[in-house]
């Protein structure tokens, strides 16, 4: 099927921009903090959250595209394996503070996000069927 | 930085693709709302790069295979999303056994991965 072709290019895209930001700053981690993949996988839950209830649900682009985009950009652009690996490596380095604020940060951070993402896209729909 | 850059879109592409055929399987043909797709994913990824990482494989096979692949394999974006929508749909003991499950189960393989003996 074409989707997955589309999924995969869309992929690519969002794997590149996770890989740049994570250069971008300082090379992904700053003082041993794995800085780049939790702005990643912020950034990306909030974007997701909002596309999916702005853009998604509403079915006003072609269903093909909608997943590329979610699925494959913005799924891509986020990673928990990297999230995994980096909080046991802070905690088996000992880092124990660091350790804890990258698990608080990115699992409340995270929820947050997504909810604030996805209120945003459902305020912004009802701003365009209502407009004032 | 080209080259990785090509190791990690190429990793990316396969590494969203799989994902993608994971995610149907798993999301839809179980009759539950538990999201078994993305879970699968979020943990076989977590584990296969922690076997990655403990390899220690040239740098090579690190960016194709760890930053671009398991790093699209897996999802942290579309697990929030999916606890939000299980919490906003009053499915909140499948929210709260998806989420206590991808982070224990996660990292706990991650680490399991990183730490085997080779």
């Amino acid at each position: 099927m074409m989707t997955y072709i589309w999924v995969g290019l869309a992929g690519m895209i969002g794997a590149l921009g996770r890989y740049y930001l994570g250069l971008a700053v300082t090379f992904g981690w700053i003082g041993g903090f794995p800085v780049g993949t939790l702005l990643a996988n912020l950034i990306g839950c909030f974007v997701l959250g909002w596309f999916t209830t702005f853009v998604v649900q509403r079915h006003i682009i072609q269903p093909q595209l909608a997943t590329a985009i979610s699925t494959g950009l913005i799924g891509s652009f986020t990673t928990f394996s990297t999230f995994s690996i980096e909080t046991v490596q802070l905690i088996t380095s000992a880092h124990w503070l660091s350790a804890g604020l990258y698990l608080l940060l990115s699992i409340g951070g995270g929820l947050l996000l997504a909810g604030w993402g996805y209120q945003a896209g459902k305020r912004m729909t009802k701003k365009q069927v209502f407009p004032s | 930085m080209i080259l990785h850059s090509l190791l990690v879109a190429i990793g990316g592409f396969f590494g969203a693709m799989g994902r993608f055929a994971v995610s149907n399987w798993g999301n839809h043909s179980q009759r539950t709302s538990f999201p078994y797709g993305t879970l699968a994913v979020n943990l076989l990824g977590s584990f296969a790069l922690g076997i990655i990482v403990d390899f220690d494989w040239p740098a090579f096979w690190q960016f194709l295979l760890g930053t671009g692949f398991m790093g699209a394999f897996t999802t942290f974006s579309t697990y929030n999303i999916e606890l939000i929508q299980r919490y906003e749909q009053r499915d909140k003991q499948t929210a709260i056994l998806y989420l206590i499950t991808s982070y224990v189960a996660g990292i706990g393989l991650a680490w399991l991965g990183m730490s085997l003996p080779l």
